[in-house]
């Protein structure tokens, strides 16, 4: 067959670039231009005195799709390096969020129970506030959202994916 | 002994950015500039003005320039120059960008910028240059610091040239062209992290080579990256043609890599492709594409795309492998190198092909030949009405007759589509049109651009009275460089192509595409200091071509043709290979009706 018709799967992948203006905007135009998902994206600088950063994505679509996605990273002129860690073998993802819950009475003390068991710090609170820190995978961290909702969740904010292979393995 | 052996090197000796930028331009062998003055670019223009080594073309508009810079990297495989002023500079230029991405050429593309403490403060002429042109171009710089202009021009070029070619765009302040900085020789170093592959994997190519030879119904489908691979990539394909004795056919980007006369040659395939290479593609076992990226006017419908057929690809450019159509044999590398490969483990390989079965496959596609889809009736009674696809093959008997190197633009519409399906190229880099794109107003500054780089050769734009109005300004350019490029005008006072599928699809509502109040194409040659000559019946046909030829100056031939023709063989948007419209000449035609099976579907594709 020439065209296939195959399930959505998503994909981590972390990519290496040359430090430079423009560098992100490319790598973002690309997917709005192609039309590809981002679920998650991250960059910063990774300095080994290179002067290179990484992105890394989390994003999905059919296994052609993301092999279209990587080597149309790959080919982008400042790309050093494009891995699927999600393909290449087991792999850790982890992000990192702050969850400001406002609330009074029982609701605040179950807030604080739940935290406790999901192992989220109170980096900050008031008399009606807590805002907790948690990090973890992104299915625990969309959990603990979820059950802050009807517990006074009032804002929250995300890193995005920071993501690594396991073991010796290198990008 | 010498005074400069003894002295230690002390300050590295600084010049002004313009002239580094020149003298990065001449390391780089450029010898021509197509370009167009402002005031961010005044620094650049002086240090031309006092020097000889490159020449520059003053185009009339700066679209213009970058289709000149396509003709010229297209036609002699070199790096297409640009130059142009800040904003509505750099924004002219930008669909020229888009159609050398679309179509791999490599272009070098300078814009002016606003000095480096204005950027982002709206200042005159102003354009946010690396914001719009990210996408149109496979990448660009903004130089930020005279230390890194050098640097930034030499490697602008090796990206322009290197792997799938394509524009790239340098951004230059104007304070950064007065400063001064050291300048810096070409590196030897490989780039940081641009390293496209262009060896074959050779057991990739084994692979190929059994399939191939395992093959009872092949075929070569050979794209523009053939062309871009250079001579040696299409000497390649010819011998590896010759070996196998497998059926050829080209994309419109590939026209010439392989002789059209030669017998094993069964023309374009595609959406007007020839019946016959669209029936072979579609019946196939085995296909190896060289160079070509299935396009979606060549494939038509997708799941309907040579179903039966076990697929090579050789591409130079990884993301082009498995987007559109999945492979079994992904081969990247230089289509050139790769085909070179293939021939070596050919002949290696101590497997027989199938050549009974191959006998038996030309049987059938001598069949399909037969049908002779091209056909079409001219009239030869005196005060005759001109077809334009009979034009087109008087054109090309007189070009041949006259034995001239002979170089061939179009703009875009069915022109275009005649000149593909009835020019017959035999060498690559004859064949300049905008294929990707699809760009009006293409053809005739390429064709300038070609002029340039082959100034005694025959230059002809085949050209549509509508496309042509898109940049007719620049027969002021080929007057002023003495430029005897010929436009060879199909006059059928339509946007034919547009009114074709009105015609086919839009129950004959021809909105807004019949081509009112044209110029006086004659009088608009002579405006122009050129020649304008005009064939309005058949009789008249071959003396307007042969006086055109003949001419030492520019020419305006306004053929006028047939209004209501349409360009066949037509694979409607979204139907299969095997599902072709045939012209009139093939029984009931669809002259009066519309395309029948075209879904909805089909309506919406372009
Ligand atoms: C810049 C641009 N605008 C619009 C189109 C859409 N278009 C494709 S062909 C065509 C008509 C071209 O007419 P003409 O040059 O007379 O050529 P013909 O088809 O009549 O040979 C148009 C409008 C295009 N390809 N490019
Ligand atoms: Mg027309």
């Amino acid at each position: 067959m020439s065209t296939i018709e195959a399930a959505i799967r998503s994909a981590t992948i972390s990519v290496v670039v040359e430090n430079e203006a423009g560098v992100l905007a490319r790598v973002i135009g690309l997917f709005a231009g192609r039309g590809y998902n981002i679920d998650s994206l991250t960059v910063a600088p990774v300095d080994d005195g290179r002067g290179r950063s990484r992105i890394n994505i989390v994003t999905s679509g059919t296994p052609m799709v993301i092999e279209q996605i990587k080597a149309q990273l790959s080919r982008l002129v400042p790309v050093h390096r494009v891995a699927d860690l999600t393909q290449d073998g087991p792999h850790i993802a982890r992000e990192m969020a702050l969850v400001k819950v406002i609330g009074q009475g029982n609701a605040r003390a179950e807030a604080l129970r739940l935290a406790d068991a999901f192992r989220a710090r109170v980096v900050d609170a008031s008399t009606e506030s807590f805002v907790f820190e948690m990090t973890g995978q992104t299915e625990k961290l969309d959990a603990f959202v979820e059950l802050m909702r009807p517990l006074g969740l009032a804002e929250v904010s995300r890193t995005g994916v920071a993501a690594m292979a396991r073991g010796t393995r290198l990008i | 002994m010498n005074q400069t052996d003894i002295q230690a090197p002390t300050v590295a000796k600084t010049q002004p950015g313009a002239e580094i930028l020149l003298r990065a331009l001449k390391d780089e062998g450029v010898e021509v500039i197509f370009g167009y003055p402002g005031g961010a670019v005044l620094p650049i223009y002086d240090a031309i003005f006092q020097q000889n080594a490159i020449r520059h073309i003053l185009v009339r508009h700066e679209q213009a320039a970058v289709h000149a810079a396509e003709g010229y990297a297209r036609s002699t495989g070199r790096v297409g120059v640009v130059l142009v002023t800040s904003g509505p500079g750099a924004t002219n230029a930008v669909t020229g960008l888009v159609d050398a991405l679309m179509d791999s050429i490599p272009i070098v593309c300078l814009t002016g910028q606003v000095a480096t403490h204005l950027i982002g403060n709206d200042a005159f002429q102003e354009a946010d240059t690396t914001g719009i042109t990210r996408p149109a171009t496979k990448h660009n710089y903004l130089v930020k610091r005279g230390e890194d202009l050098a640097r930034v021009v030499h490697e602008a070029f090796y990206v322009a040239r290197s792997g799938r070619p394509g524009p790239v765009v340098i951004d230059l302040p104007k304070d950064i062209l007065i400063g001064q900085a050291p300048y810096a020789a070409k590196s030897e170093q490989p780039h940081r992290s641009y390293r496209p592959r262009t060896a074959p994997d050779a057991e990739q190519i084994a692979r190929a080579v059994a399939l191939l030879k395992s093959a009872k119904r092949p075929i070569i489908y050979s794209g523009g990256g053939v062309i871009n691979a250079g001579d040696r990539a299409s000497e390649a394909l010819v011998r590896l043609g010759r070996k196998s004795g497998f059926p050829i056919t080209s994309t419109l980007m590939g026209l010439g890599a392989y002789p059209s006369n030669d017998p094993q040659f069964l023309g374009m395939l595609g959406m007007h492709g020839t019946y016959e290479a669209n029936m072979t593609m579609h019946d196939c076992d085995v296909m190896l594409n060289v160079g070509a990226r299935f396009d979606d006017r060549v494939t038509g419908r997708l799941n309907a795309f040579s179903p039966d057929s076990r697929k090579i690809h050789i591409d130079i450019d990884p993301s082009s492998i498995n987007k559109n159509v999945r492979v079994e044999v992904p081969v990247v590398g230089d289509a050139g190198l790769a085909l070179e490969a293939i021939i070596e483990a050919w002949d290696n390989d101590p497997t027989v092909p199938d050549t009974a079965a191959l006998a038996g496959w030309w049987q059938q596609i001598e069949v399909w030949r037969a049908v002779k889809c091209l056909k079409f009736t001219q009239t030869t009674a005196k005060g005759g009405i001109i077809k334009p696809q009979h034009a087109i093959q008087r054109l090309y008997d007189i070009t041949r007759e006259l034995g001239r190197e002979t170089y061939i633009s179009t703009e875009v519409g069915q022109h275009q589509m005649w000149a593909a399906q009835y020019f017959r190229f035999d060498k690559p880099n004859r064949w300049m049109t905008s294929g990707g794109l699809g760009t009006m107003g293409y053809g005739l500054p390429a064709a300038m651009g070609t002029q340039i780089a082959h100034p005694d050769a025959l230059c002809i734009d085949i050209a549509g009275e509508a496309s042509i109005l898109m940049n007719i300004q620049e027969m002021a350019t080929l007057a002023q460089y003495r430029l005897p490029v010929k436009v060879f005008i199909l006059n059928n006072q339509y946007m034919g192509m547009v009114r074709q599928w009105q015609e086919l699809l839009h129950g004959s509502r021809y909105s807004e595409s019949y081509s009112e109040a044209l110029p006086d194409f004659v009088k608009l040659a002579d405006a122009f200091h050129g020649v304008g000559m005009r064939a309005t019946s058949i009789d008249q046909l071959d003396d307007v071509i042969r006086a055109m030829l003949a001419e030492p100056r520019a020419v305006i031939a306004d053929i006028c043709v047939d209004q209501t023709e349409n360009c066949y063989p037509m694979i409607p948007s979204g139907a299969a290979h095997n599902d072709m419209i045939l012209g009139p000449e093939h029984g009931p035609g669809l002259r009066n009706g519309g395309a029948s099976g075209v879904t909805d579907e089909g309506l919406g594709l372009v």
